[in-house]
């Protein structure tokens, strides 16, 4: 080194004498805003975790036990699975910088298979359920497929495959729902999501933990997977992603994949939840699951964000809903509110963000 | 001596623009290869064309004498060619560890990593660590910094830092000094001629006349879509270089070395 070092330009000379600690520096910042706003930055799950403690603690004050009761926390949690399920597939394709129209028709799609390959063609129930679930799958297969080969914009085709989707569940079931009664005597399986454990008052239904342990898992895999990082690296920026060797189509196929995989969960769920199959049901999952996201404080640009954020957000579109409805009000303030929530919560994402630039 | 990456007679338009007109290139086992020319000679597609991010029209490519055909970086990188781009490709949400390790992340050992594909975070930031301590990158303080954190001299000095970890035959830099400081831009040539003395082969693209000349073992000068001419340092001066590249001044013989 000492050769190339000595015909280097003179300029250089001094840098024999320069400094080798591991540069150090006195934050004198130590405000409490300032420190909040880095500890955000780390950590984008904890707006929306305030913003849910905060809702559940004036919610209480306001209607006392009639709120605070186990009873009335895990119907939040109740009325809040689907669309947990659902935004969490939908967290997953916002975090590569997409958005997926689709994942309400897919979940009923799904959940219409799932019935109809049980009543109309004397399927055992385990065989429509693996169906259905192939049919949410193939659907994302598809989406995924369009944006990552053929570069169509996710909005685009998602938007498509929302009609497509959509026609095809009302023609292949002929508009026709399937009996509660009915699934329960033949199809039980159809059912399991609605399952009840009653403790103490709580009740937690098999689709609520299901919810619960689907945003763990996933945390888990984003967090502590290559998988998860390169989903948050091809949302970040695909052309850097590809050149430091990430597969980025067949991230983004994967990722729609497993999203349409999850909403047929959700399908599931949702036979559950209301017991029958209909094709109708679930118009209201696509904004809401993008609420839910957007709520959570995932990034629409892609790339930042957690996914314990959206189960937050779908907490506290929960928590506002039974809590105003509790409170009697008409329910327009729920909606007035939640669109508020929608406005602050990217406000709030570009103020965290400021400290990185 | 048998070129370690050869290519000739390499095209590539792009629409009604001719980025390669006939381009050879040779780089031997063991040297650093300084590639220059003016903006828009076809220098960083030719580069790309090497390191798999673009394919060529027509062409062909040997790496040790053997023709390859990569389709990606990846292959590329599975090859033994490493490349710093001038866009970095890097995820700035990212920390520096997670693009250090970018598609090559490493797994625990055991059941954690077999079954459950957990990384093996701690091992890749000591990893790391050590490769900017290396590089003399003293001023980054946490190795799990968003990289969209880091200047744009600090991030320059991670790529270059993650290229001279992981290449094993080839390691080509595309303009590493452009933005760094006059520390930074020393530690990298120090770094690049450690590396050379590994044995591994180095490709560098610089605007820098001094540095080229400096630390090169021959100059490869691109004009117009072709490799115009190959120069040894000691027997032109800059200003030849210049001449050359610009097409104020024709090379006595064409194809030298």
């Amino acid at each position: 080194m000492a050769e190339s070092a000595s015909k280097g330009q003179d300029f250089e000379s001094v840098l024999s004498d320069s400094a080798t600690e591991v540069a150090e520096f006195e934050d004198d910042r130590q405000g409490f805003v300032y420190k909040f706003q880095n500890l955000l930055h780390q950590n984008p799950a904890i707006v929306p975790l305030i913003v849910l403690v905060a809702a559940i603690v004036i919610f209480g004050a306001l209607l006392g036990n009639k709120f605070f009761s186990p009873f009335a926390l895990t119907l939040i949690l109740q009325q809040v699975q689907i669309v947990g399920i659902v935004a969490a597939a939908q967290s997953l394709v916002i975090l590569t910088a997409g958005i997926d129209l689709s994942v309400g028709a897919i979940m009923v799609l799904s959940s219409v298979v799932m019935g109809q390959f049980t009543f109309r063609y004397g399927l055992p129930p385990a065989v429509s359920v693996m169906c259905g679930l192939a049919c949410g799958t193939f659907f994302g297969f598809v989406n995924g497929w369009l944006v990552a080969k053929v570069k169509l914009p996710p909005f685009i085709v998602t938007l498509g495959m929302w009609q497509i989707v959509l026609a095809t569940n009302f023609l292949y079931s002929a508009n026709e729902t399937i009996r509660s009664q009915d699934i329960a005597e033949k199809a039980a399986l159809l059912q399991i999501f609605g399952y009840k454990f009653k403790f103490y008052g709580a009740v937690f239904t098999v689709g609520a933990i299901f919810m619960v342990l689907l945003v763990l898992v996933l945390a888990y895999v984003l967090r502590q997977t290559s998988w998860g990082r390169h989903v948050y690296a091809v949302g970040d920026d695909p052309e850097a992603a590809e050149l430091s060797g990430v597969q980025v189509s067949r991230i983004l196929i994967s990722v729609y994949m497993l999203s349409g995989l999850i909403c047929a969960f959700a399908g599931w769920a949702l036979i559950g939840r209301l017991g029958s199959v209909s094709p109708t049901a679930g118009q209201l999952a696509n904004i809401e699951s993008i609420t839910a996201v957007v709520i959570g404080g995932i990034s629409l640009f892609g790339g930042r964000g957690s996914i314990l954020g959206t189960l937050f957000g779908a907490l506290i579109v929960g928590v506002f809903t039974l809590g105003l409805r509790l409170l009697g009000t008409d329910p327009q303030w729920t909606f007035l509110l939640i669109g508020v929530l929608i406005i602050a919560a990217v406000a709030v994402d570009q103020w965290i963000r400021k400290v990185s630039v | 001596m048998e070129p370690i990456l050869k290519a000739r007679n390499l095209v590539k338009r792009f629409g009604r623009v001719t980025a390669l007109d006939g381009a050879d290139f040779d780089l031997l086992p063991g040297e650093i290869l300084s590639v220059i020319g003016d903006n828009g000679a076809g220098k960083s597609v030719m580069i790309k064309a090497l390191s798999g991010a673009l394919q060529v029209d027509s062409g062909d490519m040997f790496l040790e004498g053997n023709a390859f055909h990569f389709h990606s970086p990846i292959d590329a990188r599975a090859a033994g060619i490493e490349t710093v781009y001038q866009t970095l490709a890097m995820s700035p949400a990212l920390s520096i560890a997670d693009n250090m390790f970018m598609g090559r992340e490493l797994r625990r050992p055991g059941l954690r990593g077999r079954l459950l594909r957990q990384l093996d975070r701690r091992a890749m930031e000591k990893f790391s660590r050590e490769k900017l301590t290396e590089l003399g990158l003293l001023t980054i303080q946490n190795i799990n910094q968003a990289v969209e954190t880091l200047s744009g001299g600090q991030r320059q000095g991670i790529a270059v830092a993650r290229a001279a970890a992981f290449g094993s035959k080839v390691i080509i830099l595309d303009e590493p000094t452009a933005a760094l400081g006059v520390k930074e831009s020393r530690r990298v040539l120090e770094l690049i001629a450690d590396v050379k003395s590994r044995g591994i082969s180095i490709v560098l693209i610089s605007h820098n006349m001094p540095h080229v000349f400096e630390i090169s073992d021959r100059i490869h000068i691109h004009r117009l879509g072709k490799r115009l001419t190959v120069i040894k340092p000691d027997e032109f001066s800059m200003s030849d270089a210049v001449a050359f590249m610009t097409g104020a001044k024709r090379p006595e013989q064409e194809m030298a070395a």
